[in-house]
């Protein structure tokens, strides 16, 4: 190929893509962070009221009382989203990325 | 066994966690990318429409109250509405983005149905606190949709819509049955 044709990628191409590149990475990133970021609430307000732990304190209560309390519906619903959601959506944003590129 | 209305008001606070958290990420990827799988595209229209559903189940049990009763078909009919438009939406019947003056409407009908129904004052006990403060935050947050409906491309718009449910969560899990704020409990509120 002669390399009158096969010229460099202009400067302000090529840092266009840097940028949307670094721009889908933060993305990713912040998606992937949403479900341990509520993991991590319900982990701390399970520390800041342990109380609401009712299986820890083996006192007789309903099932009601052991399975829906406030740190552990956080907690599961942090779970469900990195666990479910993420994931799928982060192979999607930078599949989109590739496929833009290509 | 009827679960007690704080438990009722902490699961529907997870919902409202989850789908809060749902459509941030649809705001930070942008929504050609999260419709790109089926299930991801139906996941907000048919929370809303189940969690329309559920809350129609709670009428049935609100029976105690007719202020109760009212607003909890108001939220029950609102979400339904939002989740057949969203439905219609993902499937691309609708198309103009002033549709989403329907969500906005029926947001603020659902904040006026918390304020209304609620008749006891802010200092009253925890829940009349969070009844008031969920009413306003709801009702101000029908500005989001309206903007979205004007100015279609501001995902701004969108990660506030998003996060006002994660803040309609947090009030849900705050919620106890008698319980006292900054201090406040009212007397009558033991009964």
């Amino acid at each position: 190929m002669s390399t009158d044709i096969a010229t460099g990628i202009p400067e302000s191409a090529a840092r266009l893509r840097r940028s949307a590149v670094a721009r889908r990475s933060r993305r990713a990133l912040a998606v992937l962070l949403l479900g341990p970021l509520t993991i991590l609430a319900g982990l701390v307000w399970a520390v800041a009221q342990p109380y609401r732990i009712v299986f820890l304190e083996r006192a007789d209560r309903g099932l009601y009382d052991y399975l829906v309390q406030p740190p552990l519906l956080v907690g599961l619903v942090g779970v469900v989203f990195a666990l479910v959601v993420a994931p799928g959506l982060v192979e999607d944003l930078e599949s989109e990325g590739d496929g833009s590129e290509a | 066994m009827a679960p007690r209305p704080e438990i009722a008001h902490w699961l529907t606070g997870s919902v409202c966690l989850l789908l809060g958290l749902v459509l941030l990420s649809e705001a930070l990827v942008g929504t050609s990318v999260f419709r790109r799988r089926a299930w991801r595209a139906y996941l907000w229209p048919a929370i809303a429409l189940g969690g329309g559903v559920l809350l129609w189940v709670i009428v049935v049990f609100s029976t105690f109250s007719p202020m109760h009763l009212l607003a909890h078909a108001v939220w029950a009919q609102a979400a339904m509405i939002v989740g057949a438009l969203q439905f219609a939406v993902v499937r691309g019947k609708l198309t103009s983005p002033r549709w989403s003056l329907v969500t906005s409407g029926a947001l603020f009908l659902s904040g006026l149905a918390f304020i209304l129904h609620e008749q006891n004052p802010w200092l009253y006990s925890r829940s009349a606190f969070l009844h008031h403060a969920i009413g306003w935050v709801v009702a101000v947050a029908a500005l989001f949709p309206l903007a979205e409906a004007l100015r279609p491309r501001a995902a701004v718009w969108r990660a506030a819509f998003a996060l006002t449910f994660v803040v309609v969560a947090v009030l849900l899990y705050a919620d106890r049955d008698l319980a006292p704020i900054f201090g406040h409990l009212s007397d009558a509120a033991t009964r």
